[in-house]
């Protein structure tokens, strides 16, 4: 099963609006309610990053039996330094970002927490790729 | 803890969810930071906050988190009760600071997540 969302730029009110529908799916298809929270949790936090940091993005998602595999890809300005950002407090997050309740520097750990594997590819000045997977 | 006795205790408004006055909540977890929201695990939590934005309610929905009670007089927005109705919740209005709700919540039972 694959599903593609487009996540717009500055774009808060929508944000969440595709981890929504993926919990929808997800229900539908009777996965247990923990591994949908923990997909939800981590998309939704991506989904954020991408509306707060990168000026928006894509979001792929593939499910399967086996499990979920969702990719959000961005043309944003890249993370310059990826270690400091997998920190818990670190953020360069903007007043709007944290007006709407985030923007602490707890997105990415809060991601690494609830999937079974993160892959991040960045570079600076092209954008950020992040894929996620979640074993069912 | 009931959601009709937190109510009562908190000189509360129920704005949406009357009918499930008699429901019961096991945690009480307040703040204002979403991603704080998002590390908990557990089930039958109330989330006391004073964040009034439709992140409030989209956090609530991927936590499954049912209940929500606004503290400081917070105006819910048309937005943030439409996506709370979709989603089947429960939203309460108190007048009383973030503090003064805890404290009472605490005192009279409800249980704290850490």
């Amino acid at each position: 099963m694959h599903f593609e969302y487009t996540i717009l730029d500055n774009d808060f009110a929508n944000a969440g609006a595709a981890s929504s529908s993926i919990k929808k799916i997800l229900k539908q298809l009777n996965i247990d309610a923990k591994k949908i929270k923990r997909v939800v949790i981590a998309v939704y936090e991506a989904e954020v990053n991408a509306i707060a940091h990168a000026n928006g993005g894509t979001i792929y998602v593939d499910i399967d039996d086996k499990g979920i595999e969702v990719t959000i890809k961005d043309s944003g300005p890249g993370i310059a330094d990826l270690d400091l950002a997998m920190q818990v407090g670190y953020s360069t997050a903007s007043q709007k970002v944290r007006e709407m309740g985030f923007g602490a520097g707890m997105g990415l750990p809060n991601i690494k927490n609830n999937v079974d594997l993160l892959d991040i590819k960045t570079e600076v000045g092209v954008g950020t790729q992040i894929k996620m997977v979640v074993n069912f | 803890m009931k959601i009709g006795e937190i109510a009562a205790l908190l000189d509360a408004t129920c704005i949406l969810g009357e009918e499930r006055r008699d429901e019961e909540v096991i945690y009480g977890f307040a703040s204002d930071l979403m991603s704080d929201v998002l590390t908990l695990t557990q089930e039958g939590i109330l989330l006391i906050t004073g964040l009034c934005n439709i992140q409030t309610i989209r956090t609530a929905e991927m936590a499954n988190i049912q209940f929500i009670l606004f503290a400081r007089n917070k105006q819910i927005t048309k937005d943030m009760l439409t996506l709370a109705e979709q989603e089947n919740m429960v939203l309460l209005q108190t007048r009383y600071s973030l503090f003064k709700t805890s404290g009472i919540l605490y005192q009279a039972g409800l249980k704290s997540v850490y």
